[in-house]
């Protein structure tokens, strides 16, 4: 019974993910005065990508064409590990928490890889500041995921996010957990204050500039993976926030779904009202973000009482 | 063993015999001494002359605070003592000099091509573009990044190189040219119907202002009073060319540093600036307004009314998209403190306009050397003292303020008459140095008539050739990824550089 909507779910994940780009983007047009581009945007583009052919430098090794199958794959693949209202997810098993963080690390490795292997002074840029600052993401990712952990008193993703409920001695750690995870959220999937998905400077670019030279399929698999990245990301996140608390599976499915797309909504709003911050400024947000993380772990390391 | 130079005034005309023409050594130390003095250099070009086959050398130099203009000329040979090592002002002339005419500078410290033209010297092989001796770092650390000539967006072309140390920029080579187009070589020829289109298009971001120097030289040589109806509709353009790209900036400056709701207005709002010229004259930026003597389009009592009525509303929408990105910390943060000018730098190479006065350096041609209507109704000079990405966009601000209510002034009390006079025959044998304030600053067109009062054009200084090594100056220390936003705040014209 529980394994349908489970499948339901990698389904929903696969179908929808898309989607998010497409309603921070309208929201990011609202707030700007605009009609702002379809909603399906990024349908479209990944229909269009799929029918071309992709160009390779000859400069470049297999390292450079395993790149966005490896990231692709290893995003989906944590589609995989994700619970979602409420329910857990296919492929889950104790300590698969450590599995998700470390294939966002593995997908994130081979598009550094990838990029260097241009040997671009651009790309090799990009892989350097990604390396960087996701030196520093990753420990408050993991130490947020600690906290759930001892909250939920299980290391498997189903259970700590199927335990996943507040009260007055829990609220605030959790909070804590959940701005931490929204910081990662917004550099993870280069977003405004860290990265700006809009822009055209290379210089001023994070994620975006280490997929310069890609193209058609490949740049399809780069575009869907950072779509179920965020898709995934946005999950984690909004479980925190919107626990399913209801009895009947439907009610808690929608709005888990409805969760989804108010932080999509959330983060147009804050690409809306902020500027970039200057790169120099971005490791102490992270740096911010896994005093959170690690704030609400002393939280909730508490004695069995 | 200076010596004196002649001194004139912003568009008058002067018998090109009255230019002193004096040894070398005499020139050279009268061009520092000015220069040490606080004189600007306007332009500093050689020039050929068909009469007596020779290429004379020219330097015209500003004195802001009296308002006079100093000119001397000499005929420097094959090569001579190079100015630039006591006068960074000449710097960039110079190496224009040099690849124009093969003219050699004698211990120039940087020369190397700045378009990267055909030498109308006979025996200068022509670089090819792009390839020069480019400044190179050494150092296990070290990083070299290329950017440009072809860009992501959809800009002009230019060749960046940064010399890196991680994030850091020691050292930003600007390497321009690709929009050469013999402008100036074509207005050196003489006039022909073409001549104003020339003017039109030497920036096309600029055409007000580089057609109106360009007419008042013309205007000047020929003896005509330009009527106060035509010279205020000339004002009415140029400060609406102002407000449109300073609006322009403003709004790019948000894009640049992520913040999307004063970009997206802005980008709007320029374009109902731009359709407030074009209500004018039926151009966007202004092609067709000015005439020699006058403008072709007269501003009638109902299109003031329209005119003052859109302003209004244009203004509003201004004030609440820019002073949001005034009043948004994050921004600020971004703007303060980046790309930092100091005074002293910006007088040493002789900034001119918008970046200027963003380093507290109180420059502007409609207040030191007045023209047309700017005679008569003042414009406050506005500056800012931080001479970082703030400061330009500060400036910018204010100004536009300045010209949103100098609009309306003129627009309340245009004056009546004819809006264009008829041009009479040019006085031969004259010279006359015009000069205006575009938006992004200083323009100068120099003209002068032969014995059969043939008018040529032989130089014209567009802003962005004093300030392109201003911007290089001001990334030395920055982070590299905050390029784009100093580049933006200067926002110099590359066709307006390479002509």
């Amino acid at each position: 019974m529980r394994l349908l909507p489970a499948f339901l779910h990698v389904l929903l994940a696969l179908a929808l993910a898309p989607l998010l780009p497409g309603v921070i983007n309208r929201t990011k047009a609202w707030f700007g005065g605009r009609h702002g581009r379809p909603l399906f945007q990024l349908y479209y583009d990944l229909a269009k990508l799929a029918r071309k052919s992709a160009v390779y430098s000859r400069t470049t090794t297999w390292v450079f064409r395993a790149g966005p199958v490896i990231a692709f794959a290893s995003s989906a693949l944590t589609v995989l590990l994700l619970p979602f209202a409420g329910q857990t997810a296919p492929a889950g098993f104790p300590g698969d928490f450590l599995l998700l963080i470390y294939l966002f690390a593995l997908g994130r490795f081979f598009t550094m890889a990838a990029a260097l292997d241009t040997g671009s002074a651009f790309e090799g840029m990009g892989a350097s500041r990604e390396a960087t600052f996701s030196a520093l993401a990753e420990p408050a990712f993991f130490l947020g995921l600690a906290a759930l952990a001892f909250h939920a008193r299980s290391i498997s993703l189903g259970l700590i996010y199927e335990r996943m409920s507040w009260s007055t001695s829990t609220v605030a750690p959790l909070m804590l957990v959940a701005a931490a995870f929204f910081v990662i959220l917004l550099i993870e999937n280069s977003r405004i204050p860290f990265d700006d998905p809009e822009t055209h400077l290379e210089l001023t670019m994070i994620h975006e500039v280490m997929v310069l030279d890609r193209s058609g399929p490949d740049f399809l698999l780069i575009q869907y993976g950072a779509a179920l990245k965020l898709w995934v990301m946005a999950a984690l996140f909004t479980g925190i926030l919107a626990p399913a608390p209801f009895a009947s599976y439907g009610e808690n499915l929608a709005l888990a779904l409805g969760a989804q797309g108010l932080a999509a909504v959330l983060i147009g709003i804050v690409e809306s009202t902020m500027a970039r911050l200057r790169l120099a400024r971005i490791p102490q947000m992270l740096t911010g973000s896994i005093i959170l993380s690690l704030l609400s772990l002393l939280f909730l390391l508490r004695p069995f009482a | 063993m200076t010596t004196e130079c002649l001194l004139v005034r912003n568009a008058r005309a002067f018998p090109f015999a009255a230019c002193p023409v004096v040894e070398m050594p005499a020139f050279r130390e009268t061009v520092i001494e000015n220069v040490r003095l606080g004189a600007r250099l306007n332009a500093l070009f050689a020039m050929f002359q068909p009469e007596n086959d020779t290429l004379l050398l020219l330097a015209v130099m500003a004195h802001d605070a009296d308002g006079s203009l100093r000119i001397l000329a000499t005929r420097p040979g094959e090569r001579y003592q190079a100015l630039t090592p006591a006068c960074s002002q000449a710097h960039w002339f110079e190496r224009e000099i040099f690849e124009t005419w093969g003219i050699l500078p004698e211990s120039h410290p940087w020369l190397k091509p700045i378009r990267f033209l055909p030498s109308r010297a006979q025996d200068v092989p022509s670089a090819e573009i792009g390839r020069a001796n480019f400044f190179r770092m050494d150092g296990e650390e070290i990083h070299e990044v290329a950017v440009g000539p072809v860009h992501a967006g959809v800009i002009e072309p230019g060749h960046f190189r940064f010399q890196c140390h991680g994030e850091t920029v020691y050292h930003l080579e600007i390497s321009l040219g690709y929009q050469h187009r013999g402008i100036e070589r074509a207005l050196a020829a003489g006039i022909t119907p073409r001549t104003l289109h020339y003017a039109e298009t030497a920036a096309g971001d600029t055409t007000i202002s580089h057609t109106t120097t360009c007419c008042q030289a013309w205007e000047t040589l020929a003896g005509t009073q330009v009527s106060a109806r035509a010279e205020a509709i000339r004002a009415i353009a140029a400060e609406l060319e102002r407000i449109a790209n300073h609006i322009g900036d403003l709004g790019a400056l948000a894009g640049d540093v992520g913040f999307l709701p004063t970009q997206n207005y802005c980008g709007r709002i320029r374009g109902d600036v731009l359709n407030c010229t074009a209500l004018i004259c039926g151009n966007r930026f202004g092609r067709g307004l000015l005439t020699p003597g006058g403008v072709q389009w007269d501003l009638d009592t109902a299109l003031a009314q329209n005119l003052r009525a859109r302003l209004a509303e244009i203004e509003a929408d201004a004030v609440s998209a820019i002073e949001l990105m005034f009043n948004t910390s994050s921004v600020l943060a971004r703007l303060e403190g980046t790309g930092v000018l100091t005074a002293a730098t910006a007088r040493d190479i002789g900034l001119v306009g918008v970046a200027a006065r963003a380093c507290g350096l109180s420059r502007d041609i409609r207040r030191d050397f007045p023209y047309g209507i700017y005679r008569f109704h003042h414009l406050p000079v506005c500056t800012w003292s931080t001479g970082d990405c703030f400061a330009r966009a500060y400036v910018r601000w204010l100004e536009t303020r300045q010209s949103f209510r100098f609009i309306r002034e003129q627009l309340d009390a245009l004056p009546e008459g004819p809006i264009s006079s008829s041009v009479g025959p040019l006085r031969p044998d004259s010279m006359a140095i015009s000069l205006t304030e575009g938006w992004r600053g200083e323009i100068c067109h120099v003209t002068r008539t032969d014995a059969n009062a043939n008018l040529t054009v032989p130089k014209i200084v567009d802003p962005s050739f004093h300030n392109w090594f201003g911007l290089a100056c001001a990334l030395r220390n920055q982070a590299i990824s905050d390029f784009p936003l100093c580049n933006k705040s200067f926002n110099l014209s590359y066709c307006g550089h390479d002509l």
